[in-house]
């Protein structure tokens, strides 16, 4: 196939998927391989006061149990690289020191010839605990004499983190109205269908070590763990084999991990690590749960003004790489698609007994979107003016890009306007009011909403990064003619095996058939900067771009010369080289890419092969935005919701692979609606996870998503030569607001102002029946302006 | 305890732990690794497989009670290098991401036809109720069913 950039190739990656031949972690089996298990607390807070092994010990088959004091010296734990000025959070180590600070905390390691005596044998290892009191919860977490979570941090705020953007009080004085809302956004647990897991494997000979892991990023754990576990970079290999689904829960470094690389070293056999669902639910990070009160300087016609957001955000018991950055990029973005005067925000970062909260999709800009979504409906019922009106006065518009909000980022292009244009006609915007008005003449609770976003991804460039925001990709003509793709990317089902190889055969000039691309092992790809945060394609696919004109570049010295002309001559057009109108006399690839290896005939100074490698540094993030619209139907006696219809319209730039991109945005959507209808994590008072497993943390399942009906704008991005936005985090982003804004309209005829996710029958059969809940936004007037 | 199970047309007969499970038995003693453990409850259904023709979670089945039966699993659905109608559907419709919930989704897609012929939208969810998705917000899978549904020789 050829000239396929821009269509709905089917994916390369399907066949082994679709057929059970490809290879995740757990499939991996090596000689002599040992399987290890985790003792875990189960107690949120607690000191150890002693453990006993020798039964475990004991058990035929068991070759080692270890505890903190066994592993602790040898291997350090990775340390947050965001950590804020003046941050306080606790040491944390590979295995629980002398006390633990929430359930699941890794106590001692087990290993085994065989995973299922390794599993035995937890329960043979004896843990003797004092129980300590638990914090879980944050706002209880921050009053005076609340238990601590590390006592010797003498606190449980771990950080405040300030932006004040354009002039808030300017704002606040010229407001007739001074709005106030407290909103929630409800912790979440990732849950990828794989968990997480890891083979190690230490070579002895060459002291060199293997990692296998089921991770999003292979080169950032090679570049951390030398430090971590005293093996030399070069001597480091970290292979993501297939991995089944991150979401941001394997954009990290776990203990296990680190634990393993120090248990190959020390029994000198292979040891394999595959987490339970239980341990993925509570030793995996966590997303969002961030508790915020706003207020919002609006004048009387819908004019926003200014935000002030004083937020809390439950970090959890300890620091993952990004625990602590995940709650500041909701600053970032709060103004959303908005023109304001100002911002004032305040975000507190506290420790609780629970597991640590990092990215997980959408990191930290759901939380914006949702916050600044509800918002605008609040403003509109408020003031008693459209929503679609409040939200047009305020936008950017079109001919403002590239625009500087006072969020402090510079958004790259947009169209508002557009996307929402686009997704009211596709929703029939007035007749889906016409049919919810004449379903309440019925007696039923219907609603309709909207949310218009605009988030921040493809990180980034360097300068915002604590690692380097470029990525690295190689492209290698073989001497077949056929060409090998190489990307520091480590895609890990959102199919840039597929993409990028559009993106080089469309560029070569060759049949998509005859590229290979490869990823996810640091032996293959030497540099990169993997796959989380929608920069994938924009970043790493570019890079690929850019070697492509390398090797264009090259070739044409190598056939200028042996067309004996000059390259100046020498055109290149579907996969040939020519000198300009003598198409007949063409070389090919193959031909060329013969010339060049076997390396007879070469022009004087040049290099043999037809290889290059690229690294590309974005010059900003991409701001890819759109407009999602909701229909539901509650139930009135059940207080179940129903998506009666869903409308997405989004704009991520140009799309490579539409196919691929409607994917993306379909899973981010379901995401969302899990965190809108069904999904709750459930930490009981004595931090015990309550929600630990698919039978009480509700993913959604196929009968709770709506049939969608998809549109797009395309608006491409100046921050790269594609012009794509990414597009992974974007149904995450979008949804959710929408859907909450549908709740509300629907239940804004019993009097319902807002209502916290997620709107499970419970929660919404109470907000229909609980009369004295309301109303929850609070009012001020000012200037005499009286509602 | 010695049992004989045929899987995917060929038998293996093995002294097992009785406590194996099924799907610990075709990862680890048949070598069939295309079947996933996602939960180990039952509950996300990437395990399932075809015993005697009926869709089972064999995370939370005993070997033992596989004794004597036929099982198939995905890697014995393509027949002589063509893909199955629920697997080609999966390829055309983008019904697959990460994969790890595929081979559980295409095992219960093919029970589901086998009921159905021609299910509706909401005959294929409800019998897709059993398996958990993560990446792909399902749309693209009820489509690929439908999509095998449609090419399925009546």
């Amino acid at each position: 196939m050829k000239n396929v950039v821009g269509k709905p190739v089917k994916r390369v990656e399907d066949p082994r998927l679709i057929q059970g031949k490809a290879t995740y972690v757990d499939d991996l089996s090596l000689p002599g391989m040992l399987h290890a298990a985790v003792v875990r607390s189960p107690h949120a807070h607690a000191r150890i006061t002693a453990i006993r092994t020798e039964a475990a010990k004991a058990l035929p088959g068991v070759k080692a149990v270890l505890t903190g004091a066994d592993v602790n010296p040898h291997v350090t734990m990775v340390s947050s690289p965001d950590v804020m000025p003046g941050q306080k959070s606790p040491k944390h180590t590979v295995l629980a020191q002398d006390r633990v600070y929430y359930v699941g905390h890794a106590v001692a390691v087990v290993v085994a010839t065989d995973r299922t005596i390794a599993r035995d044998a937890l329960d043979l290892v004896e843990v003797d605990y004092d129980a300590l009191p638990a914090v879980t919860e944050m706002e209880k977490a921050i009053e005076k004499g609340s238990p601590l979570t590390h006592p010797e941090l003498g606190t449980n705020v771990a950080y405040t983190w300030d932006l004040q953007g354009g002039d808030a009080a300017a704002g606040f004085k010229a407001a007739d109205r001074v709005l106030r809302v407290r909103m929630r956004h409800p912790r979440v647990i990732p849950m990828p269908i794989e968990p997480r897991g890891c083979v190690t494997s230490w070579q002895a000979g060459d002291e060199s070590l293997t990692m296998w892991t089921s991770t999003q990023i292979p080169h950032l754990i090679r570049m951390l763990l030398p430090k971590l576990i005293g093996v030399p970079e070069h001597k480091l290999r970290i292979v993501a084999p297939e991995v089944g689904g991150g979401f941001g829960a394997k954009l990290n470094l776990y203990p296990e991990e680190l634990i393993c690389c120090h248990l190959t070293r020390r029994l000198g056999l292979p040891v394999k690590w595959i987490e339970s669902r239980r341990e993925n639910a509570a030793t995996t990070i966590h997303g969002r749960d961030q508790i915020g009160d706003y207020e919002i300087a609006v004048k009387k016609d819908g004019t926003l003004l200014a935000i002030k957001s004083r937020t809390l955000a439950d970090l959890g018991s300890y620091l993952q790489m990004g625990t602590p950055a995940i709650p500041t990029l909701t600053g970032l973005m709060l103004p959303g698609c908005y023109k304001l005067r100002g911002v004032d925000i305040k975000v507190t970062g506290v420790h609780t007994h629970k597991m640590a909260t990092d990215a997980y999709r959408g990191a930290g800009r759901p939380e914006a979107t949702f916050t600044i979504e509800r918002i605008m409906d609040i403003v509109a019922a408020e003031l008693e003016l459209d929503p679609i009106e409040v939200r047009v006065h305020n936008y950017v518009k079109s001919t403002e890009f590239p625009f500087k909000s006072v969020g402090g980022v510079t958004y790259d292009s947009g169209d508002y306007a557009g996307t929402l244009k686009k997704a009211m006609t596709l929703a029939g915007w007035e007749k889906l009011h016409k049919d919810r008005d004449a379903a309440r003449r019925d007696g039923k609770l219907c609603g309709v909403g909207l949310s218009t976003y605009v988030e921040i991804c493809s990180f980034g460039p360097s300068s915002m990064m604590s690692a380097g925001g470029w990525e690295w990709g190689s492209v290698r003509v073989e001497m077949s003619g056929q060409a090998t793709v190489i990307t520091g990317a480590t895609p890990h089902g959102q199919g840039q095996e597929t993409s990028f190889a559009q993106i080089a055969a469309d560029r070569l000039g060759i049949d998509m058939a005859d590229v290979t691309v490869l990823r996810g092992d640091t032996s293959v790809a030497p540099y990169g900067r993997d796959t989380y945060g929608s920069r994938a394609t924009a970043i790493g696919g570019t890079a690929i771009l850019m070697c492509a004109d390398k090797i264009i570049a090259k070739a044409k010295i190598l056939a200028a010369h042996l067309l004996k002309s000059t390259p100046k001559q020498l055109e290149f057009k579907g996969g040939r080289f020519f000198v300009r109108g003598k198409t007949a006399k063409a070389l090919t690839w193959k031909e060329l890419a013969s010339e060049a290896y076997n390396a007879r005939h070469l022009p004087k100074g040049f290099e043999p092969g037809l290889e290059a490698s690229s690294f590309f540094e974005p010059p900003n993030c991409t701001f890819p935005f759109g407009t999602h619209i909701a229909a539901v139907e509650i139930d009135r006696d059940t207080g179940e919701v129903q998506i009666t219809k869903y409308v997405a319209v989004d704009d991520c730039g140009n799309r490579i692979n539409p196919l691929l991109v409607e994917g993306q945005i379909q899973g981010g959507i379901a995401h969302s609606i899990g965190q809108a209808l069904t999904e709750r994590t459930v930490y009981g008072e004595d931090g015990q996870l309550v929600t630990g497993e698919f039978m009480d943390y509700a993913l959604p399942r196929a009968s709770d998503i709506p049939a969608y009906v998809m549109g797009m704008t395309v608006t491409p991005s100046p921050s790269n030569p594609m012009g794509v936005k990414g597009v992974g985090e974007a149904g995450t982003i979008g949804a959710a607001p929408a859907i909450a804004n549908a709740v509300v309209d629907a239940l804004s005829t019993l009097g319902v102002r807002h209502l916290d996710m997620p709107f499970t029958p419970e929660r919404v059969w109470r907000a229909i029946h609980d009369t004295a809940s309301r109303p929850v936004v609070g009012n001020e007037s000012k200037k005499g302006v009286k509602k | 305890m010695k049992i004989t199970v045929r899987v995917n047309g060929t038998s293996t007969e093995r002294e097992v732990e009785p406590r194996l499970l099924l799907v610990q038995f075709l990862r680890e003693v048949c070598g069939l690794t295309g079947t996933h453990v996602g939960c180990e409850t039952s509950l996300c259904g990437a395990c399932t497989v075809l015993v005697d023709g009926q869709a089972v979670k064999s995370c939370t089945m005993l070997a033992v009670q596989a004794d004597g039966a036929d099982v198939t699993t995905i890697e014995g659905l393509a027949k002589n290098g063509d893909l199955h109608p629920v697997q080609q559907g999966f390829w055309e419709c983008h019904g697959l991401q990460c994969g790890f919930c595929t081979p559980g989704m295409i095992m219960a897609g093919v029970q589901l036809l086998d009921r159905n012929a021609r299910p509706s939208r909401e005959d294929i969810c409800r019998g897709l109720d059993g398996n958990l998705c993560r990446c792909t917000g399902y749309s693209h899978i009820i489509d690929a069913i439908a999509h095998a549904a449609r090419s399925r020789k009546p």
